[in-house]
């Protein structure tokens, strides 16, 4: 005999119902709560599984988002579309203000990506957020992999990872000293595909730029980049037009895209299946510096 | 095998999720394993592989060490040793995975406690030279009292023992019994070698007399039982949606995931702790109305009446309520180095409550193995299994565990700091009752 429990739940609706489990959980037990958000389809997918928890009330938490000043134009389109769309509020941290101000230095690279730690935690401690919704998985880092749902940062929202507290059944212990926050990850248990496979799903807009498109881009430690104000291409470092998609996106400085003739999510699930290396591996610079780049940008309170 | 050979094989929509756990050492070959699976599943990416080949060089090994894989933390990988629980993701056309890979030495109670609470399948690691040892009785305990409905012995490095069928049966058949004697539901042992490969994800060429299924085929086609079939309804309540908008005046919901059982419009309910009746007008399944719905679905209930509740307030059909309770016995398993005390104020968070409560007696302190009560400890330390008998400030209403994982389950909370100090899983853990003596 089948009963209606006998019947298994599909995979992206376990997905969906832990994570609109979890925003639950933090409105119900923080007081100040915030979402990372960055245009990135991981922040989008997060965004739609926040607006699917509470509606049909508004979402009762503002976005934040961590400007680089080396944006893409579809993406901060995107963002500001959304943001009208939804009614949200938008807190931005600038990174280029930072620099203006004299309390970030450029780096000799020109990359930025490891610039938003001060900002973000900045803007934490003026706002009193805490917590703090993230895009993270698990699956795309080492690092990322020890990861809790829940993660308790210090005052300088650094992460520790022996202070991780452990993390059982669906208790979430959000609990923290005052000045200290937690930041949450809603997506700890997607993987790259099962976001693509949700985008795909339920149609949810993503920025043009992860469908092939058309591109001057030049080659950087085996990455194509985006020409732009940002700093590139330097002497030797041929422009040309080549049919692209970005796989991440974040700072232009060191989000590569990759050759692509994927224009749907459908096609980007099959190119996704088929490829050989793991989305940082192929189009994030910033994960190359070490074996433990990840880990060490966390402990300075990086995403 | 459901597999590609070109392309690491995505679940399809209609995919299944499992989540298991892996418990053994790295002596068992655990790393080896979890490394063939991802290897021959192709879900290991060539930028990963070659991390770990480098990785390995750096420190002299010849051949890629897999259980650098799972080693991210920078004093893992200096120490050599696996600190924490690794999340892993993987899937075949059939069902996605999650991995919890729990390390077998350092703190290893806690972590496999930890790997397991959300498991549905644990896969226990014993080497065929060695057969059931000590860690393996651990395991299984551990398994038992976590109620992972699936376990599955591994029984590797049979090509150490000349794949011989009779050594497989022995050990199959000691594990087995000591496993269904814990409680456990189901246990399937498979005889293989993740040196080589053999009944990994490819059937093996060497032990024609097993006809049953690889490890990959097993985790694939095993039906997952965690939500029970016939368990009553539960609905912890984790916050009220009210929108107060012009288009929604007065829509009150209650938001939260169903803890067990089904759930269903025109349902009669009642609120715990206050005792109210109302019925269920509406479920919301996340933008859809539907008729029913049934764990784990995160859902908003909507009620007939006008009550007042909050979060941490229980809505479950009438007729088969659970206890409500101040006074609770449980097995718990301390977690962190500050010992717990006969005395000891904490917070107890159950579902979605979390009320005062404190340490009455701790009655025993459990050991695996031999599995036994030890009367009277004065403390538990990290790491330790223990019988204790807690008062909350406030009732809580409790299932047993297991009858219910999500329902039956609690953590102790520092009030000072927040730490999270114990686990604790709400009366009889065992199905059958702890035995008195050793050599169980």
């Amino acid at each position: 005999m089948t009963t209606e429990t006998d019947i298994p739940v599909r995979h992206l609706d376990a997905l969906e119902s832990e994570a609109v489990h979890i925003f639950r959980e933090v409105a119900g037990e923080l007081e100040r709560p915030v979402i990372l958000f960055s245009g990135g389809k991981d922040s989008i997918v997060m965004l739609h599984l926040a607006l699917k928890a509470f509606a049909p009330a508004p979402l009762p938490f503002p976005l934040l988002h961590v400007d680089t000043g080396h944006n893409f134009p579809e993406v901060l389109d995107y963002r500001d579309r959304t943001v009208a769309r939804y009614g949200l509020r938008l807190h931005v941290a600038s990174v280029q203000e930072h620099i203006d101000r004299g309390q970030l230095k450029e780096r000799p690279d020109g990359t930025r990506n490891p610039l938003q730690t001060v900002p973000l935690v900045e803007a934490i401690q003026t706002h009193r957020f805490d917590a703090v919704f993230g895009g993270g998985r698990r699956d795309e880092e080492k690092a990322r992999a020890k990861e809790r749902v829940f993660s308790l940062r210090d005052e300088f929202g650094g992460w520790d990872p022996r202070r991780q507290r452990p993390e059982l059944w669906q208790l979430y212990n959000g609990r923290h000293a005052p000045g200290e926050h937690v930041r949450v990850f809603p997506l700890s248990n997607w993987t790259e595909l099962d976001v693509w496979q949700y985008i795909a799903r339920t149609g949810i807009e993503v920025p043009s730029i992860y469908y092939a498109h058309e591109r001057d881009v030049f080659l950087r430690d085996g990455m194509w980049l985006t020409a732009g104000d940002w700093g590139g291409p330097k002497d030797g470092e041929p422009v040309e037009r080549r049919t692209v998609r970005y796989r991440t996106v974040g700072d232009m400085s060191c989000t590569g895209a990759v050759d692509s003739r994927a224009a749907d999510p459908y096609a980007v699930i099959a190119e996704i299946a088929a490829s050989r290396l793991t989305e940082r591996g192929a189009t994030r610079a910033d994960d190359r510096m070490s074996e433990a780049a990840m880990e060490d940008r966390k402990r300075e309170g990086y995403f | 095998m459901t597999t590609g050979t070109e392309h690491h094989a995505t679940a399809g929509h209609h995919a299944t999720l499992l989540r298991f756990a892996t418990a053994g050492s790295v002596d068992d070959g655990k790393s080896t394993l979890v490394g063939r699976m991802l290897h021959d599943s192709k879900s290991l990416l060539a930028d990963q592989l070659e991390a770990v080949e480098r990785a390995s060089r750096s420190r002299g090994q010849e051949a890629p060490d897999l259980a650098l894989l799972t080693d991210g933390l920078r004093a893992e990988r200096e120490q050599g040793i696996t600190i924490d629980v690794a999340y892993r993701y993987f899937a075949t056309a059939r069902r996605s995975f999650i991995l919890a890979d729990t390390p077998g030495h350092v703190q290893y109670t806690r972590n496999m406690v930890t790997g397991a609470s959300t498991a549905e399948l644990v896969i226990v690691l014993v080497d065929a030279r060695h057969g059931v040892v000590e860690q393996t009785r651990r395991h299984a305990a551990v398994a038992a009292l976590l109620r992972v409905p699936h376990v599955v012995l591994a029984v590797n490095k049979m090509d150490l023992v000349g794949h011989a069928e009779s050594v497989f049966a022995d050990i199959a058949d000691e594990f087995t019994a000591y496993a269904q004697e814990l409680g456990v539901p189901a246990v399937t042992a498979i005889p293989m070698s993740a040196l080589n490969g053999d009944n990994v994800v490819a059937p093996s060429a060497h032990m024609d007399w097993y006809g049953g299924p690889t490890v990959l085929e097993h985790l694939e086609t095993v039906h997952v039982t965690a939500e029970p079939a016939h368990a009553p309804a539960r609905f912890p309540v984790q916050y009220v949606i009210r929108p107060q908008t012009a288009e929604h005046p007065d829509y009150r919901g209650y938001a939260g995931l169903i803890a067990s059982g089904t759930l269903r419009v025109g349902q009669d309910v009642v609120v715990l702790p206050s005792g109210h009746r109302s019925v269920i007008s509406g479920i919301d399944l996340l933008g859809e109305r539907v008729e029913s719905a049934r764990a784990p679905q995160s859902v908003t209930v909507l009620l007939a009446d006008d009550l007042d509740v909050s979060r941490g307030d229980l809505i479950t059909p009438v007729g088969s309520p659970p206890t409500l309770t101040r006074d609770i016995e449980a097995t718990v398993c301390h977690l962190v180095d500050q010992p717990l005390l006969p005395g000891r104020k904490v917070l107890l968070k159950h579902t979605t409550r979390t009320v005062q409560a404190v340490v009455r007696e701790i009655e025993s302190r459990v050991t695996l193995d031999p599995l036994h009560r030890h009367p009277g400890p004065d403390r538990l330390v990290a790491n330790d299994i223990g019988r204790i008998r807690l008062r909350t400030a406030e009732p809580v209403a409790l299932d047993p565990y297991v009858v219910s994982r999500r329902t039956g389950s609690f953590l102790l909370i520092d009030p000072a700091d927040g730490s999270t100090l114990t686990a604790g899983m709400a009366g009889e853990s065992f199905v059958t009752r702890a035995p008195a003596g050793p050599g169980a």
